[in-house]
């Protein structure tokens, strides 16, 4: 058989906080971690959403001002400023992603912290919007970008 | 000689005929694999054969956590290494398309 080749590192930068921007990171986290790569999850500005108890299930998808939503979800713009146009639209992404078999957003993140990857949130991010570790999902620790940095040394980086 | 002698495996280990299958060639694939079988591999190599069986190709994880009593965490604990990868393979399914 081949060689042990030394384990393979991704590291991924999560900057988004919407709803359809929340699953790109956590299905490649999931990924890498069902191929054996080893996976630091980083969490920054917007993106530390995904991992806040308080937010984790309620992301929503932007209507005004996203031009490339699927016809199947379209609003026009001006239809989209209406009161609880993007709650609706949000509704209906989320039961298109359960059709796939793909968790809610809680339920992903509890999913990719058991496979034994780390989550991390942005120490200068929650300083700003005056988070605790106390607000992230159980098993996320706080961190400083350079420590992210020094501990991505050799692995692949993504920043989504 | 091993078992595996006659078996053919495609670039990446993946058994190249499913049906060719057995359990004694599961044990020298995960042996080749260094992964240890227990029973509660068993659990799963079994439910991933027989999903296989119904629907031609093998489970996601999530199919596998969903419907077996194997969370996640034993999961990766009992194919540590990539469950995605070893579970398939020492099942002796093609490598798995689904993204979950």
């Amino acid at each position: 058989m081949a060689e042990k080749k030394p384990a393979r590192k991704l590291s991924i930068i999560a900057s988004k906080g919407s709803l359809d921007m929340a699953y790109p990171p956590l299905i490649l986290a999931n990924a890498a971690r069902m191929a054996g790569v080893e996976v630091d999850l980083f969490f920054t500005f917007w993106g530390l959403d995904i991992i806040t108890k308080k937010k984790m299930d309620k992301l929503n998808v932007a209507v005004v001002g996203n031009p490339s939503m699927h016809p199947s979800f379209h609003i026009p713009t001006l239809v989209g400023v209406i009161p609880g146009m993007s709650a609706a639209a949000s509704a209906m992404m989320r039961k298109e992603i359960d059709k796939l078999d793909f968790p809610p957003v809680g339920e992903f993140v509890q999913m990719i912290i058991d496979t034994g990857a780390n989550i991390y949130g942005c120490k200068m991010s929650m300083d700003m919007m005056k988070l605790t570790e106390k607000d992230l999902v159980d098993g996320a620790k706080v961190l400083g970008a350079m420590e992210f940095i020094e501990m991505s040394e050799g692995a692949q980086t993504l920043f989504i | 000689m091993s078992v595996l002698d006659n078996v053919k495996f495609d670039a990446d280990g993946y058994m190249e005929d499913p049906n060719a299958w057995s359990k004694e060639i599961a044990e020298a694939i995960a042996k080749r694999e260094d992964v240890t079988l227990t029973d509660r591999s068993w659990v799963v190599i079994n439910y991933a054969r027989k999903e296989y069986e119904a629907k031609g190709e093998a489970p996601t994880l999530r199919n596998i956590t969903k419907n077996t009593d194997v969370d996640t965490k034993e999961l990766y604990s009992l194919f540590p290494g990539g469950p995605g990868k070893l579970a398939a393979k020492v099942a002796g399914l093609h490598k798995p398309t689904g993204c979950i």
